[in-house]
């Protein structure tokens, strides 16, 4: 195969062809004064076995995605099975863009409804979208979808929700007009306390679960919570996993429950890409943004799949859309949909388990190390806030030069007030050895 | 041939209004019916909304498209007929009797006097072809 397509040669007919006689003829207009004037500063071209060899070198660099990892907040170092590499690196799958003239891609169409499904079951919910970007923006999505639905702009969210979602969901909303509030959390418990801030103009209450210092909110209260003003209940899953152990939003009461799938066999992957879930109840269907893959049977009886009610999306609707999203994170939540089905229900609880398990022994350890404690009183899935004797920037770095170790995150990074801090996650990756050698790093 | 009942005003964007004491219902025509094709979905405001004259107050979704519908009169919306979440295909079987949109307290009295009557309304869609 050519990496570049065109000859020489015709490069040459293409420019005589316009009455030129090399390419820089084509920059004449440009005056010479705002040219650069030089060729750019990059290397000459390598050879493939000098790009291989500089691309293993810079990855040799990238030392925490080797060493044992104690970081969680929103992206979860999980086993997948090799199956599901394997499965979407078919070529039907990995080369197709979201379908635009979806019902000839019934193979497309018939896994994005096994997602569904499959979103619906663990979330308790009634009906789910064919996937958004992330988390974050299934979450600003739930702010925007909530005010239509309400006709009210108050969005009361939780100060535990994960920082960084609270960010980007300001940036999307910010031309709209919300007007976000943050509600504090209990500083012994470590869950949403106070909900002064709900009153009959709230259009939602936002909160996470399993929360972003890992503590499992009171789903109930806050629901009832929600709903005695007249406000939508929404709820953030970041760690998808907690799903396999915990009872549903949905049978708490959440009206829309939003989350990141990347716990479903996806890469870290420094960040991204991943896949936001978004779910609720059918009466808001028309509300909810995103593609929706529906099941339909022919004049003849045979099963198919449709997208549908595509009259609420921006390629129909334009500017009265219910959002911007016209697409969905296809090859992604594939992956997802193998991982979950590859897995099963049991093997979703089973490895649910084993996190909460190897957790709780890594927090009842590091419990009884002098001068540490466990922050919160709330209980946890696999993340658990630690609070130590001294800065906890410190005590992770030293852990990290000398025991090879990344032990956790400095809550320092995000809640300045709470220096001796730190976010611990233990998933089903980490071996007993690996959780002893931390606690050791720590005393 | 479109029905055209001779005691209703009409528009040019293909609504009806019948006034009884300055209360007006809204809803839309025999031919806007039948040119959307099934009728799915409505999407109607709330009791307390109020709208100038042609504005958007709502949006009738069909298998075909999503039209948004138009007030031929100004008001405030005092019923809504939210049976119509139920039985949409009502708009199609009956768009001049059970299938009513909205009900608005008329802020102009008479300003229906100005709308068309079933002769131009009928002149009109044949003008239109």
């Amino acid at each position: 195969m050519r990496y570049i397509p065109n000859s020489p040669e015709e490069r040459e007919e293409m420019l005589a062809s316009i009455g030129l006689s090399n390419a820089s003829d084509l920059f004449r207009s440009i005056p010479s004064d705002i040219q650069l004037g030089r060729q750019l500063k990059i290397t000459e071209a390598l050879a493939e076995p000098e790009v291989i060899a500089a691309m293993e070198e810079m990855a040799a660099r990238n030392t925490a995605a080797s060493k044992p990892s104690f970081l969680g907040a929103g992206v979860y170092s999980h086993y997948s099975p090799t199956v599901v590499d394997h499965l979407i690196q078919r070529s039907e799958f990995f080369t197709s863009y979201t379908p635009y003239q979806p019902e000839i891609s019934q193979g497309t169409l018939q896994y994005i409804f096994e997602f569904q499904t499959l979103i619906c079951q663990l979330t308790g919910m009634e009906v789910a979208n064919a996937s958004m970007y992330d988390g974050s923006t299934a979450m600003a999505e739930a702010y925007v979808m909530a005010q239509r639905v309400t006709r009210r702009n108050k969005i009361v969210v939780a100060d535990s929700v994960h920082p960084e979602y609270r960010e980007v969901a300001a940036t999307y909303t910010q031309h709209g007009d919300a007007e976000i509030v943050t509600a504090s959390f209990d500083e012994k418990t470590g869950r949403l306390a106070d909900l002064s801030a709900l009153d009959d103009k709230t259009a939602a209450l936002v909160v996470q679960s399993p929360n972003f210092f890992g503590c499992v909110e009171n789903l109930e209260r806050l629901a009832a919570a929600a709903h005695a003003v007249g406000a939508l209940f929404v709820v953030i899953v970041t760690e998808a996993i907690s799903l396999g152990v915990l009872k549903s939003p949905g049978e708490f009461g959440a009206d829309i429950v939003v989350g990141e799938g990347q716990s479903f066999g996806i890469p870290m992957g420094f960040g991204g890409p991943h896949v936001g879930l978004f779910a609720t109840k059918e009466k808001y269907v028309r509300q909810m943004p995103g593609r929706l893959c529906g099941i339909a049977y022919d004049k003849d009886g045979n099963r198919g799949f449709v997208l549908t009610l595509s009259t609420r999306e921006q390629h129909i609707r334009r500017e009265k859309a219910t959002s911007n999203i016209c697409t969905n994170q296809g090859l992604i939540a594939l992956a997802a949909t193998i991982y979950m089905e590859t897995m099963g229900k049991q093997g979703l609880q089973d490895v649910a388990v084993q996190n909460a398990q190897k957790a709780a022994y890594a927090a009842k350890a590091i419990a009884k190390l002098n001068g540490y404690e466990i922050a919160f009183t709330a209980p946890t899935f696999n993340e658990f806030v630690v609070r130590g004797p001294r800065p906890a920037a410190e005590v992770l770095e030293e852990v990290r030069v000398a025991h090879d170790i990344v032990g956790g995150l400095a809550l320092s990074k995000y809640y300045p007030d709470r220096p001796n801090e730190f976010l611990v996650c233990v998933t089903e990756t980490m071996k007993r050895e690996q959780i002893d050698r931390l606690v050791d790093g720590l005393r | 041939m479109a029905n055209i009942p001779e005691n209703l005003r009409y528009s040019k964007d293909h609504e009806w209004v019948s006034v009884t004491d300055e209360i007006a219902s809204i809803g839309i025509t025999d031919y806007a019916q039948s040119s959307l094709g099934d009728v799915v979905y409505i999407d109607l405001p709330r009791v307390g909304d109020k709208f100038g004259t042609h504005e958007a107050f709502g949006s009738v979704e069909s298998v075909k498209a999503v039209s948004e519908i138009f007030t031929p009169v100004a008001g405030e919306v005092v019923e809504v007929n939210d049976a119509l979440n139920d039985t949409p295909e009502k708009v199609n079987s009956d768009p001049y009797g059970d299938a009513w949109f909205i009900k608005l307290k008329m802020e102009n009295a008479g300003e229906a006097d100005a709308m068309l009557s079933s002769e131009e309304y009928d002149e009109y869609l044949t003008s239109q072809g």
